[in-house]
């Protein structure tokens, strides 16, 4: 469970993931937070007003997933690094997968990374596809890396480079 | 990698001119103006004195000059407390034994 | 000579500039004064970006708004005078404090006074704790992020909160191996967002944990933990050594609160708000009518709730000096709300207990 652990079980995170057919549409998010902490950046970040908190700033991020389109300007906005774009069509045996990401070093566009679980277990590797650095985002880069479409739902983070920088 | 951070995802840090301290008469290298007890950090430096009656290692605690347990003779004075008192070119730095000798 | 000001605001952290800058704004003659060379108190070390709403700062790195609270200092410096590098040392008579800068002590004349002392990290009993490399969080965040410096390679950290959490967080953006987490609750007690972000960087969490001896001559060498069982008893053969050179304690903060007692102010013991704190009403104001408190002094919450309090506390002085005031009455009304908002989830369930029955106390003093 989160609260004993930090990692969501399967039941928790079937309560924020979109359903099978919306996955099968395009990119969508997901945000893994479903804590009452007072926070709502995410609410106003999303220009199709897809993110609501109906009883005021505690209340857990509701995301409409048929609203959503994917185009993962809250993903800088969430101060807890909750949010991933997801993209189960990107091609037939990849998914994209776009992660907040705060530390260095920084990957470049092509380069081959780690993808690392909810556990920080390194699954998968990934290719490097776009890193969004915005003045917007204030140093939270936007990293968008192609998974093999099995591993898209449980990679949550990169580790780039051999070290964490100098 | 050493202690010192070169480049850090969020942070720049403003750094004084490289200078040269001296720590039990040993030569080492340093920043002009951050406190001292970082600076023996940096440098590897854990150990900073030893307590007055069970003769404990002491070293950085606190960093806010507060607890005390960073006290070293410093240019001859004992009793400074070097996570606040910022480095100069040339600064003896010296351990003292639990509260130091105040010469008369 | 002594100086005169209307309002003295002791403490330059958010609670404290807040205060002194409505205060100001509103038009009394305010003197700050902090012991630290630097404004903005534990803001300064935050690189992480705030939560709250979008309408005050969420989103925002710490160190940024503690630029934008100076900021809007030194827009008020007509009415805002500020001493650093000095403590507020006491309270003598009604109407007198005393402060001490490296150069010189001075009496200070006030007609209200507004204490922000922020908090002190709690301490934790073990094996050698005193042991070289054994350092509390704040010295870890000051030594990383304001002097550019790694306290060490391998970090444990001890406690699961949210400053435990987000200092294990700011270790690895400095390049700093956590090699764990300990935590003597079964649960983890911060923001679990902040728990999700470290974990999924492999940072094992051990809850029902505790540190019973750190390892080592002269300086950390290990860490010895043990599982506890369900009334916290060390449970035996359970002991794990794990290699570090620095152990980060974030066992809790408990408010800094020796000038409320100098100034005959009631104190109340709350565990939910961090131990002994001065009674406050809702003009959070001490049972000395002359003297406010806001931030962590009046109660260990955060620093977004400290710069409503300290708004809030800053009109309030100023009200009770010069009279009601519109202006003064909007602050408070808008302070207010966001702080219910703030603290209207689960989250926030401690602080609205121990700070309602601070002010049901202080209404039969």
């Amino acid at each position: 469970m989160l609260i004993n652990d930090g990692i969501f079980s399967q039941t928790e995170l079937e309560s924020i993931l979109p359903s099978p057919e919306r996955m099968k549409k395009g990119p969508v998010a997901i945000i893994e937070c479903i804590q009452d902490i007072p926070c709502d950046p995410c609410v106003s970040s999303c220009p199709s007003h897809a993110i609501t908190m109906k009883s005021g700033i505690t209340d857990k991020p509701c995301l409409d997933h048929v609203h959503c389109i994917g185009c993962g300007l809250c993903v800088a906005s969430c101060p807890g690094l909750a949010i991933f774009i997801v993209d189960m069509n990107y091609s037939n045996r990849s998914a994209s997968l776009t992660v907040p990401h705060e530390l260095l070093p920084i990957p470049k566009v092509g380069e081959i990374v780690a993808g690392l679980d909810r556990a920080g277990k390194a699954v998968c590797e990934a290719k490097t596809l776009k890193v969004i650095k915005s003045k917007k985002y204030d140093k939270t880069m936007v990293i968008t890396i192609e998974v093999p479409k099995e591993h898209a739902m449980a990679v949550r983070a990169i580790k780039a480079g051999k070290g964490m920088g100098k | 990698m050493g202690l010192r951070i070169e480049e850090h995802p969020i942070l720049s840090f403003k750094k004084g001119r490289k200078i040269n301290f001296f720590f039990e008469g040993k030569n080492m290298e340093g920043f002009e103006g951050e406190p001292i007890a970082a600076a023996l950090h940096a440098a590897g430096v854990r150990l900073l004195r030893h307590s007055p009656h069970k003769n404990r290692a002491r070293g950085f605690f606190c960093a806010i000059g507060r607890c005390s347990s960073c006290m070293m003779e410093v240019d001859g004075e004992v009793n400074t407390m070097t996570c606040i008192t910022p480095l100069t070119d040339g600064m003896q730095i010296k351990m003292q034994k639990g509260h130091g000798v105040i010469k008369p | 000579m002594s100086r005169k000001t209307q309002v003295l605001v002791v403490g330059g952290g958010p609670a404290g500039l807040s205060a002194a800058v409505v205060a100001a704004q509103m038009g009394a003659k305010v003197l700050l004064v902090d012991d630290n060379p630097l404004l903005g108190g534990q803001l300064v070390k935050q690189t992480h970006r705030f939560f709250g709403s979008s309408a005050r700062d969420a989103g925002i790195r710490g160190y940024a708004i503690a630029e934008k609270l100076c900021e809007d200092a030194a827009a008020v410096k007509k009415n805002l005078s500020i001493l650093m590098n000095t403590s507020a040392v006491g309270f003598y008579g009604d109407t007198e404090a005393g402060i001490l800068s490296p150069e010189r002590y001075e009496p200070v004349s006030f007609e209200r006074v507004i204490v922000c002392t922020g908090a002190v990290e709690n301490s934790l009993n073990f094996e050698n704790n005193d042991l070289p490399g054994v350092y509390g969080a704040g010295a870890v965040q000051t030594l990383m992020n304001v002097h550019g410096i790694r306290p060490g390679k391998k970090i444990l950290m001890i406690g699961s909160g949210n400053i435990g959490l987000i200092v294990s967080y700011q270790l690895i953006q400095a390049g700093v191996e956590v090699v764990g987490l300990v935590e003597a609750l079964p649960t983890i007690g911060g923001y679990l967002v902040h728990a999700s972000k470290i974990r999924r960087l492999g940072v094992p969490i051990h809850t029902n944990h505790t540190i019973i001896s750190a390892n080592g001559v002269e300086k950390v060498k290990s860490a010895t933990i043990c599982r506890l069982d369900e009334k916290f008893q060390r449970v035996p053969n359970t002991e794990l050594e794990i290699g570090c050179d620095c152990i980060c304690l974030a066992v809790g903060l408990s408010p800094l609160i020796d000038l409320f007692q100098q100034g005959n102010c009631r104190m109340f013991f709350v565990p939910e708000l961090g131990g002994l704190v001065p009674l406050l009403d809702v003009n959070m104001r001490t049972t000395n009518h002359r003297i406010y408190v806001a931030g962590d002094a009046s109660g260990i919450e955060e620093a977004t709730t400290a710069i409503l309090g300290g708004r809030i506390a800053g009109a309030c002085a100023y009200e009770s000096i010069h009279g009601v005031d519109d202006k003064a009455q909007a602050i408070i009304a808008d302070a207010n709300e966001e702080l219910k908002h703030l603290r209207s989830g689960s989250t926030g369930e401690k602080v609205r207990w121990g700070r309602d029955r601070l002010i049901k106390e202080i209404a039969v003093c």
